[in-house]
């Protein structure tokens, strides 16, 4: 029972973090129309960025804040010279030249950091371990993780929907040419989401850091499954990538867990503890044929143009 | 009525003719290298001949490309490792199996379009990545190491550099020969009327979805044929040649020499491969210069290299 409440909050902050890393592109896609690759290498930057500046400034809190910002500006800077070139350009353009930009990120952070991962200590303070319900303890950084990642949400909710920018963006969702013609500067409106999108991503990434190690390649898996997400909640609704992405993060992570003890029963203990990691990574595609057969437009469709 | 003399013909039958000699030159020259090196380019030329198929004529946009090459692969591999070693049976499996994933893949992702449909294919690619590191028998994420090539009953010698090479260059042509055969018959004409005006051949009766799946289970099966070469090729199959950057660098391959070119995926194929040669010779940071590179081809080259050839041609 107890190891079911730790590993549902461990598959809540998962599915969280993928909501963060899923929000920017269904945004992105949303409003410019645009299919980023390179989002898992804004992620991987983040976190780079994160150990780096920690380790320079000493400090945690300043640390993740200058690779905030730093991942900002990385986004604003690759929009501002390459991407937004390709904006009215087919799907593949877009697919092959992001793809062009995943292997110069790998390969420039291959020769800056060079090829060994890095890794992020977390302060003492975010290490305790916090007694949620009586009897419950549970490490004070990933409960950290739940509460930002809950607050951004909240926030990215707000500024969406309540917001004259966030009026802005949606309108531009639907009609692009429109809100041009009525004298909204849309190059600076495309410029700042993809900056958000970056930050949300380089916040997942930074956030992951002290859990997983920081390396080459860490966001190209994550991107797959942020792929998932927004297949299954239907592309460019941020309500449907937040479902998506918590069910997502809840299978896999229950799947992880609990997927040997249950083959067990079925098959002999070395078949079950081989097959069960393929069977937990593939649980996710199956949700997603499924999804695909039921609601080929996925679960909370953005609405038409 | 155009001459068949341009400059895009003259260079398809010089590259033609090149792989063709190309063993001669090898003996002459004693460069071993540069047939072990155009081996492997003309495998994958034939898997982004496969891929051209569904993207350049079917408007497929297929992310996953990489499965069927890794399946082709394990279906030699896991034969041989039980003990079944004759190709008769080893590359008819390996075409079937590729064929049935892509009719289960093709059944489901084509209920989808455009980007949804370049994710999905991704998705299950990496679905088909993940189950083959999950076959522990067959060596998991290490791999599975291949002891004995493929036989054909004295036929052929797979383990003769030479003949192995032919075998492959073979497979290209006749590839490539069933496909031109495909896009002139009037099953080609329908599935790129599809890619044009889907509703209008809805319209006039052709069911479109049918069409489409049946381009992608010939392009898959002729991919899984790519597979059973390269696995014979490297004596090793493993998850991680059906990694999802391979399908990318299928895609490039495609884009580089002109998708919706007959000849084109050929041409791809040789200027990427012998480019990352090039490049890894020259740096050990080949894809900083590559990523940049590929960057610029989509913003300035639409077309490929044969669209420009092309361009050269009118003049």
């Amino acid at each position: 029972m107890l190891v079911l409440v730790e590993q549902s909050l461990n598959g809540l902050q998962f599915g969280l973090l993928l909501f963060l890393l899923a929000a920017g592109l269904t945004l992105v896609f949303g409003i410019m129309d645009f299919v980023n690759l390179a989002h898992g290498s804004l992620y991987m930057m983040g976190a780079y960025f994160a150990a780096t500046f920690v380790a320079w400034t000493g400090s945690f809190v300043l640390g993740i804040l200058l690779a905030l910002g730093a991942t900002l500006l990385l986004g604003i800077a690759l929009e501002f010279i390459a991407l937004r070139h390709l904006y009215g350009r087919d799907h593949l353009d877009q697919v092959l030249a992001t793809f062009g930009l995943i292997l110069f990120f790998n390969d420039a952070v291959r020769l800056i950091w060079g090829p060994a991962g890095l890794s992020l200590p977390l302060p003492a303070w975010l290490t305790v371990p916090v007694q949620i319900v009586p009897g419950v303890f549970y490490p004070a950084y990933r409960l950290s993780i739940i509460v930002v990642a809950l607050a951004v949400a909240a926030l990215l909710y707000i500024v969406v929907m309540r917001t004259r920018i966030g009026m802005l963006i949606r309108a531009g969702a639907s009609n692009r040419e429109m809100i041009g013609a009525l004298g909204i500067n849309i190059k600076l409106l495309f410029t700042l989401v993809f900056g958000l999108g970056a930050a949300l991503a380089g916040l997942a990434g930074l956030m992951q850091a002290p859990i997983l190690t920081v390396q080459i390649g860490m966001g190209e898996n994550i991107l797959i499954l942020a792929f998932v997400i927004i297949v299954i909640g239907g592309i460019g609704s941020i309500r449907g990538a937040f479902m998506a992405a918590i069910f997502v993060g809840m299978i896999d992570t229950l799947g992880r867990a609990f997927l040997p003890d249950l083959l067990r029963m079925v098959l002999s203990s070395s078949a079950a503890s081989t097959a069960a990691p393929a069977l937990s990574s593939m649980l996710i595609y199956l949700l997603m044929a499924i999804v695909l057969v039921v609601r080929p437009e996925g679960l909370f469709p953005a609405a038409k143009r | 009525m155009k001459s068949p003399i341009n400059v895009r013909n003259v260079v398809v039958a010089l590259v033609a003719l090149g792989l063709t000699l190309l063993p001669v030159y090898s003996a002459l020259t004693g460069n071993i290298f540069i047939l072990t090196l155009f081996t492997r380019i003309v495998i994958f030329a034939l898997a982004a001949a496969s891929l051209n198929l569904i993207m350049g004529y079917g408007g497929m946009m297929s992310f996953g490309h990489a499965a069927y090459l890794g399946i082709g692969g394990y279906a030699v591999g896991i034969l041989a490792f039980e003990g079944i070693g004759s190709g008769f049976i080893q590359w008819p499996v390996a075409l079937a199996a590729s064929a049935l994933y892509a009719l289960v893949i093709g059944a489901l992702s084509l209920r989808t379009r455009g980007v949804y449909f370049i994710m999905i294919t991704l998705a299950f690619a990496q679905m088909a990545y993940y189950v083959t590191s999950g076959l522990s028998r067959y060596g998991g994420d290490d791999g599975l190491t291949i002891y004995k090539r493929s036989t054909f009953g004295g036929l052929i010698d797979l383990s003769n550099r030479v003949q192995f090479y032919y075998l492959c260059l073979f497979c290209l042509f006749g590839g490539i020969y069933l496909i031109w055969r495909i896009i002139n018959s009037r099953f080609g004409m329908v599935v790129q009327g599809i890619r044009s005006n889907e509703q209008r051949m809805q319209a006039i009766g052709f069911h479109a979805n049918r069409y489409r799946l049946v381009c992608f289970v010939i392009s898959g099966t002729i991919c899984g044929l790519a597979g059973a070469l390269l696995a014979n090729n490297t004596d090793f199959v493993s998850p991680a040649g059906m990694y999802w950057t391979r399908s990318g660098e299928l895609m490039v391959m495609v884009v580089f020499g002109g998708m919706g070119s007959l000849f084109g995926p050929v041409i791809g194929t040789i200027v990427f491969l012998l480019l990352e040669e090039l490049l890894s010779q020259f740096t050990e940071y080949w894809a900083l210069i590559m990523g940049p590179l590929l960057l610029l081809i989509v913003l300035f080259a639409r077309g490929g290299i044969m669209g420009v050839l092309g361009r050269f041609s009118r003049g």
